[in-house]
């Protein structure tokens, strides 16, 4: 999932203090289960905008929707009767979302709600951890299923480096040396010979080497006729 | 062949080798570091300097060890993989070559964030491990990482570090054993207080036949004083201190802890040489280049072989 903290409401509020009327839009996948950007969070971030904005005797129209999903046209388009209403958007999607919005309305004025930040698992409640960079190239066959490029602070393919202590990461100790629990897990299903190999480097041209990325499959195009 | 280094010359010729090492100064005079090293020449074999060591800039390695160079000392260059990528990388390795500098330490580096630019990207687009192979193949195929061929390939004595007291402890046999498979000649270990647990490292080493295959110094600082070995103990990352070591230092007024740290150092390096497939001693006294003369005379391991001639 993508994860993304909501931005401080200060600054929030500046990004719609020159607007008269904001439309809120959430999103129901991965902003929704990081408790961040779903329809729960709608309603509280547009409650308190509301309450904010009659505190400084300040007119403020908050409209509230939320979309399955703000990264795909289909769910996009049912903004469609709504924009026109409200002076300003404000998402609470990842990046992603807020820029297929914007870009589906080129006209409207779109801001970020939410701070994006990283690919990763709900480990438990309240508890998001970072566990992929989208490389663009998997490595974790060779790395019993941990991926050193996220979860080594220094992405050593050929690690550990010498710092860890007690199993920790020298970098912040609440944080697991990933090399130590590469190590250990490589041992346990009897791989360990897996790490005698010199690993190359990456390849990161595959990563954002070479500016944004696409994906593009003839077999998914919708044929026209 | 003919060694690319008189650090290589000598432990090549068996000789217990002794290199010490220079942090540059945190500005643009290098007087203190001439000061440094004059002190240290005569009494060491090579001298490193460090790249940028805890992440705090100071003036680079490699102007370091050209002025280094220009005093007759033989320089180790440190390159960590945490500031350049492949490219910076590969481009120092030539100039080094190019200034002379005939003996480059691959290594990670600090992370960024010990630093005084803990905002800086933390680069690491590779690992000390793919830059000794890089080093090598620059070297020895006069090829880069990418294959693409080089005109003239550079010279070096290339060399790694290891630290024999982190986690996951048997596991850095192993890696040592990658590093000397990707390139490393030489390797300077962490500091040694542990000897017992040094000892028991360097017998695994030697169970792989790695101590033939790579020339292994023993890394030794000593220690100036109690709070210094409660702090090695307690804060640094990958230090083993033992507990009865920071005792006898504290047993002792102020006045007299330095002269006890130095005779711990003489009794660790004693403890070293006997130790088989040890083949030196890399001498670390940080803010302290005066007790490298010392340690060497009281050691016994001066004279130091003379470089018999410009390599």
């Amino acid at each position: 999932m993508i994860t993304a903290v909501r931005k401080p409401f200060d600054e929030i509020r500046e990004m719609v203090a020159p607007y008269e009327s904001v439309l809120l839009v959430g999103c129901g996948t991965c902003v929704a289960e990081c408790a961040s950007g779903g329809e729960k969070e709608v309603a509280i971030l547009a409650s308190q905008l509301r309450m904010d904005a009659s505190l400084r005797g300040k007119r403020l129209e908050v409209g509230e929707t939320t979309l399955d999903r703000q990264c795909v046209y289909e769910f996009i388009d049912r903004l469609s009767p709504l924009v026109e209403k409200y002076q300003a958007i404000l998402s609470l999607a990842c990046g992603a979302g807020v820029q297929a919005v914007s870009e589906i309305f080129p006209e409207a004025i779109v801001l970020p709600g939410l701070d994006t930040t990283f690919l990763g698992q709900t480990r438990e409640a309240g508890l998001w951890i970072e566990n992929c960079r989208g490389c663009g190239s998997c490595k974790l066959q060779w790395f019993a299923s941990i991926c050193p490029i996220t979860r080594c602070a220094k992405r050593l393919l050929n690690g550990p480096c010498g710092g860890s202590r007690g199993g920790r990461c020298e970098v912040d100790p609440e944080v697991p040396c990933a090399w130590n629990m590469i190590v250990e897990r490589l041992r346990k299903v009897g791989r360990l010979e897996l790490l005698e190999d010199v690993y190359p480097p990456c390849d990161w041209s595959l990563a954002q080497g070479r500016g944004p990325r696409k994906i593009q499959r003839e077999d998914q195009a919708i044929e026209t006729v | 062949m003919r060694p690319f280094s008189h650090l290589q010359q000598v432990l090549e010729s068996r000789t217990f080798a002794v290199t010490s090492e220079c942090g540059p100064p945190k500005g643009a005079d290098p007087s203190s570091l001439v000061r440094k090293a004059s002190l240290l020449k005569g009494y060491v074999d090579a001298v490193n300097v460090t790249d940028n060591q805890t992440a705090v800039v100071r003036l680079c390695s490699l102007a370091s060890c050209a002025i280094l160079r220009q005093m007759g000392l033989d320089a180790v260059v440190q390159i960590t993989t945490r500031d350049r990528n492949r490219i910076a990388l590969q481009s120092d390795l030539l100039g080094a070559s190019a200034l002379g500098i005939r003996n480059v330490l691959c290594l990670s580096g600090d992370h960024v964030c010990f630093g005084n630019e803990p905002g800086a990207m933390a680069v690491f687009d590779l690992d000390s491990v793919q830059l000794l192979e890089v080093a090598r193949k620059t070297r020895d195929q006069g090829s880069l990482c990418s294959g693409d061929p080089l005109t003239s390939p550079p010279k070096f004595f290339i060399g790694a570090v290891e630290n024999p007291f982190a986690d996951p402890m048997d596991f850095r046999v192993k890696r040592l054993e990658k590093k000397v498979k990707a390139g490393a000649q030489f390797i300077q270990t962490q500091c040694v207080y542990n000897i017992q647990r040094f000892r028991e490292w360097m017998e695994r080493v030697r169970d792989r036949g790695l101590d033939e295959r790579v020339h292994i110094l023993a890394g030794v600082t000593p220690l100036k004083s109690a709070k210094m070995a409660h702090y090695m103990r307690e804060k640094v990352a990958g230090m083993d201190v033992p507990e009865e070591l920071v005792r006898r230092m504290s047993s002792l007024p102020a006045k007299d802890q330095r002269a006890e740290g130095m005779e711990i150092a003489l009794e660790t390096i004693e403890a070293l040489r006997e130790i088989p497939g040890v083949r030196g001693i890399h001498l670390m006294a940080v803010e302290w280049e005066e007790a490298v003369p010392e340690l060497v005379t009281r050691a016994k391991l001066t004279p130091r072989p003379s470089p018999h001639e410009e390599i």
